[in-house]
């Protein structure tokens, strides 16, 4: 099969910018630049704006408008959560719980606070890549401020029990964040129903643009600012607005949580379709993450015996684009922290590769990626050592 | 990420020389402790030349194309002239590796020492 276009495997990476959102964009770009503190009309055009796409947000995730506060993106939304109730709240105590497998702007943060005389306990996950609730119930203390989970993670996709985090914190009476930069515009997220105390997100992992993102902050939590200066966002975090960034987030949220029962269902059929192909056609495959509580787009295997680099870049020369956890794409030279994490030896988290899908991508796209990975796996094993010619 | 120069594409892309020696007078095999990556080398030699060499290897796009670059490059040379080559030179004939890359350069040249190794001990010669 000929493929003319890109075939874009990597949406927990980031996502295309969808039209709707560029288009609601352009006139904060262009017309519109008035600054949201400007008292003339363009100033409060902007701050309209601004508020409206705030409404969206709230409107999505089911909770006030005060509660969302505008940031940067995904990271600092992390580093403001957790620095923020982590000095906030120093005098109740120093002892913060988190998981092994978070995304870097969580366990870097936490790494940050261990210089500030903070304690952190970094739960294991099970090898399906969840936590143990009653790990979680031992590790609380007396002192403990703040818990950290992911609400899906980025790399194998496994969805941790929320619900039971938030009433377990609830009933210590602890702050608890959540990193929810993938599941957001995958899963429905409704935070009435939840226990969750801070959130964190990101528009570009939503079909939205880069470089802006939310923090939730529920009512009355007790949070240091991170960004000092001007009065912006209720004094919460200053800095003039990214007016057109925070448009194109509410767009995108609206856009991504419309529907998202269906978004979802079409996901996991393709997700399925994807998995059960590579498990049958490419032997000495293991399948990352657990089985049925994983993100809906998410796919994360591990081929035996060969490199992870080595399998992108033919994929790429194939048009297909996608990511892996092997020492040799992290920069670190290290594997991923996630596979390793989950049990896997070295050896095996340098063969993983990860496919994540969004509703963009299309049954024919499926067919094609297993129509081409079977032979650049074998001929990436004829070349590998760890498998002896007969 | 940054780009692998076009010779690196070429030699990973069509590696030279892959596979396995069954008679080999030397084998020669050399892991990377930085990334957990392996080497296999497989030499022929007669009267001091290698007339033959093949590899395999279990590693990134450059620990590939630095492979096959080496084979290239120590075919048809003696064994001294082949004990000299250095991993900059390896790197140099591809035109460059990112210098995150450059460790899986030390592959190519401690495979070829190894299995040169492996040949003088099998000889009963020693270096
Ligand atoms: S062999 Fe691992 S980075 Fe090149």
């Amino acid at each position: 099969m000929y493929m003319k276009e890109l075939i874009y495997m990597d949406n927990s990476a980031t996502t295309r910018i969808s039209s709707e959102v560029l288009d609601s964009m352009m006139p904060y770009l262009t017309t519109g630049y008035g600054n949201p503190s400007s008292i003339y009309s363009i100033g409060r055009e902007s701050r309209k704006a601004v508020e409206n796409a705030r409404e969206l947000v709230a409107k999505a995730l089911s909770c006030d408008t005060n509660e969302i506060y505008f940031t940067s993106g995904g990271s600092e939304s992390d580093n403001w959560a957790i620095k923020g109730v982590a000095f906030a709240n120093e005098n109740k105590g120093k002892h913060i719980i988190t998981t092994s497998i978070e995304h870097h702007a969580v366990l870097h943060t936490c790494k940050y606070l261990e210089k500030y005389g903070f304690e952190i306990t970094y739960l294991p996950v099970k090898s399906n890549g969840i936590i143990d609730i009653n790990d979680l119930k031992k590790a609380i203390r007396k002192d403990t401020i703040l818990i950290s989970i992911m609400y899906a993670n980025n790399e194998i996709g496994s969805i941790q029990p929320i619900k039971e985090i938030g009433e377990i914190a609830k009933e210590n009476n602890i702050y608890f964040h959540t990193d929810a930069v993938q599941a957001i515009g995958n899963i429905p997220i409704n935070l009435k129903e939840l226990n969750i105390d801070l959130l964190s997100l990101s528009a570009h992992k939503f079909h939205g643009p880069k470089g802006v993102g939310v923090l939730y902050i529920r009512k009355g939590v007790k949070i240091s600012n991170m960004i000092h200066g001007g009065g912006q966002e209720k004094n919460m975090r200053a800095g003039t607005e990214n007016v057109a960034g925070i448009v194109g987030l509410g767009k995108a949220i609206e856009l991504a949580t419309i529907d998202i029962e269906k978004k979802s269902k079409y996901l996991i059929t393709l997700r399925e379709r994807l998995i059960k192909g590579i498990m049958e056609s490419i032997p000495d495959t293991i399948l990352n993450g657990d089985p049925i509580n994983r993100l809906p787009g998410n796919v994360n295997v591990c081929f035996k015996y060969i490199e992870g680099e080595s399998i992108l870049l033919l994929l790429d020369m194939k048009g297909i684009c996608a990511s892996s956890g092997s020492a040799c794409t992290s920069g670190s030279l290290n594997p991923s922290h996630v596979l390793l994490a989950i049990g896997l030896p070295h050896e095996i988290a340098h063969g993983s590769l990860r496919l994540t899908l969004s509703e963009e991508n299309t049954q024919e796209e499926i067919e094609y990626v297993l129509e081409t990975l079977p032979p650049i796996i074998q001929n990436l094993r004829n070349m590998s050592p760890l498998i002896n010619e007969k | 990420m940054e780009d692998y120069s076009k010779k690196v594409m070429d030699h990973f892309f069509n590696p030279r020389n892959v596979g396995e020696i069954e008679d080999a007078d030397g084998i020669g095999e050399v892991g990377n402790p930085r990334c957990g990556d392996i080497m296999r080398m497989y030499i022929k030699v007669k009267e001091n030349i290698i007339t033959d060499i093949k590899f395999k290897t279990f590693g990134c796009g450059a620990a590939v194309a630095t492979s096959s670059m080496v084979t290239e490059m120590v075919k048809g040379k003696n064994i001294n002239e082949a004990l000299e080559i250095t991993n900059k030179q390896v790197a140099e004939a591809l035109d460059g590796l990112p210098p995150v890359k450059m460790h899986c350069s030390n592959l190519a040249e401690a495979g070829i020492k190894a299995a040169i190794d492996d040949y003088y001990k099998k000889n009963g010669k020693g270096k």
